[in-house]
């Protein structure tokens, strides 16, 4: 309890304001930390849940994997075939990443390396507004710029394609992944750099032969984060790909990606249904996959690296 | 462009070198005349100039946007700072080593022939020739012995003092014909630094050597002779021996003699 001590001044064991709002920030603070973690955790337990009917009844690993036939609501034979879903998501994804790569390693090593002062603050302000624009918005591009051009271009009846889906995903992942790129060239040391030129390299070989070294890990986490994006992306690849059921065998082929085909087809089945639960494990499956992409990106960032 | 300075003693020259750090003028009128293929220590109070100089000699200094120098630097003959030259042949002339061992992060054997590499401009050097540079360069810096067997690990796991050593050596396949050092051995301890003044010493006679450092000692041992600079101007320069025991200038006696701490 507050009390004079003996000697003047404040007691020992006096808790002033201070004590008080230190306090209540920890519980605050741990409250948030153990939701966060909570969260995951409940939403992974309900969405197994909810396919585990799925995977522990009609589950044929064979027929999931192998058949490209998605036809759940066919009244005498469903068949659920997530090859061809599989299928357009990675091809999407795939081209997304060729297109993303270069162009957002490129941006960051200019943003990192080249640029200085006021444009290169202007650049990345231009970067992160990029990353903001709402995904339906990238959608609406497809739909209504790039398939007319599309169309026009190749001379190919429809313009929602891999193609077009691909390169607006693309255009979507390169904002996130330059930021962390130009993050991980900015933690390389300047010393290196210093050093480097001091023995006569010039820029672009200090760069090639040191920097990008260095950022590796960085870099490759950029990489996968974007692709992380890619596979997770619903509504712009709704709107691009056609939605389709194919297996792509060339870039003007129509597709349909795993996340499209549980937004489109999840408001129209009975909960608890065959094709419900099938959804659901198609949610399961790209839950472990993005899972695992980030995963991946979180090890290789901490430099964990399998020799 | 080459003059009959470039044979003669005189291995750098400036003539009234001024340097701006922004608004912040950081050397007055520097004018010397640093002998060819010898040790010349430089010497002088924190934040002097000294390591402003040194990187000015090599024209590392411009990687701030904000340096401006003023003035003419004479290395073997050539003005650095005329307008036609090529900044990397610059660096290939003239090597420098750091306050901090600054390896790249890259394996031992990497970090040997680097300036090689750059320098040689051909994409591929037969294995046979880079091994020979790396083990002469080595052996060299009296580093070939402990590292032969781990060429391929990366330099930064080596120690500090071997770092250094690693720094020194890698400028020697590119056969640079001054080699600036600022406070080389200010992060090793005192057998480090004994081994390698030992080696700079070693290196006298082929390398004109410009050596920054705060240790008396090391500049009495270790050079012939010695510069003293107070902010941002050259106080005095004499031979070693000299200076030490002569000086004509109160204020670099009463630096010698410890009074400035
Ligand atoms: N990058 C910089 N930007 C602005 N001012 C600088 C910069 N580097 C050095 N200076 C200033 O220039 C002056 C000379 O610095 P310099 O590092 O050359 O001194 P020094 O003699 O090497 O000192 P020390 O013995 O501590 O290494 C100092 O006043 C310092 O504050
Ligand atoms: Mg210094």
């Amino acid at each position: 309890m507050p009390q004079a001590s003996p000697r003047g001044g404040d007691a020992i064991d006096r808790r002033n304001l201070d004590w008080y709002i230190d306090k209540g920030v920890q519980v605050l603070v741990f409250i948030g930390g153990v939701s966060g973690i909570l969260f995951v955790i409940s939403i992974f337990v309900f969405i197994t849940k909810e396919g585990l009917g799925f995977l522990t009844e009609q589950f044929s690993i064979g027929e999931f994997f192998g058949s490209p036939r998605w036809a759940p609501t066919s009244s005498h034979n469903p068949t659920y075939g997530a090859l061809a879903l599989i299928a357009g998501t990675a091809s999407v994804t795939g081209l997304a990443m060729v297109i993303a790569v270069p162009f957002s390693l490129g941006a960051a090593i200019f943003i990192g390396e080249f640029a200085t002062g006021k444009p290169r603050e202007y650049l990345k302000v231009l970067v992160e507004l990029l990353a903001a624009i709402p995904s339906v918005v990238w959608g609406f591009i497809g739909l209504s710029i790039m398939n007319p051009l599309i169309i026009k271009l190749f001379n190919v009846p429809v313009g929602l394609n891999v193609l077009n889906s691909g390169f607006i995903l693309g255009l979507m992942a390169a904002p996130i992944m330059t930021t962390i790129a130009e993050d991980a060239l900015k933690a390389v040391p300047d010393t290196y750099r210093e050093a480097a030129e001091a023995l006569g390299a010039t820029r672009w070989q200090v760069i090639l032969r040191v920097v990008i070294p260095a950022a590796k890990p960085g870099l490759l986490a950029a990489v996968l984060l974007g692709v992380g994006r890619g596979f997770g992306e619903t509504m712009a690849v709704l709107m691009a790909s056609g939605h389709s059921i194919n297996l792509p065998t060339s870039v003007f082929d129509s597709v349909r990606a795993l996340t499209a085909t549980i937004a489109a087809e999840l408001g129209e089945t009975a909960v608890g249904s065959d094709h419900y639960r099938a959804l659901f494990t198609l949610g399961i499956f790209l839950f472990v996959v993005t899972f695992v992409i980030n995963l991946t990106a979180d090890l290789v960032v901490r430099g964990i690296r399998r020799k | 462009m080459a003059s009959a300075e470039a044979v003669s003693d005189i291995a750098i020259e400036t003539r009234q070198v001024n340097l701006w750090y922004g608004t912040f003028q950081a050397l007055f009128d520097v004018d010397l005349q640093i002998p060819r293929g010898r040790i010349t220590s430089m010497i002088g109070p924190s934040g002097c100039g000294k390591t402003t100089f040194l990187r000015s000699v090599n024209r590392i200094n411009e990687r701030l946007g904000y340096v401006r120098t003023t003035g003419s630097i004479e290395v073997l003959g050539y003005d650095i700072y005329a307008p036609d030259v090529e900044l990397v042949q610059v660096r290939k002339r003239i090597g420098m080593v750091f306050q901090r061992p600054n390896p790249l992060p890259l394996s031992i054997r990497d970090n040997v022939v680097f300036g090689y590499r750059v320098h040689s401009g051909r994409r591929k050097i037969p294995q046979t020739e880079l091994d020979e540079l790396v083990e002469s360069a080595l052996r060299q810096v009296l580093l070939w012995d402990t590292v032969k067997d781990r060429l391929d690990r990366q330099a930064t796991e080596l120690s500090l003092e071997e770092q250094q050593k690693l720094c020194i050596a890698r400028l020697l396949p590119v056969k640079p014909a001054v080699l600036l050092m600022d406070e080389p051995c200010s992060a090793l301890d005192p057998k480090g630094t004994e081994a390698v003044e030992e080696l700079i010493w070693q290196l006298r006679g082929d390398y004109t050597i410009l050596i920054v450092t705060h240790n008396m000692a090391q500049a009495r041992r270790a050079s012939e002779e010695c510069i003293f600079m107070l902010l941002g101007k050259v106080v005095e320069h004499a031979p070693t021996d000299e200076i030490f025991v002569t000086p004509r200038n109160q204020e670099t006696a009463d630096y010698i003699e410890g009074r400035y701490g």
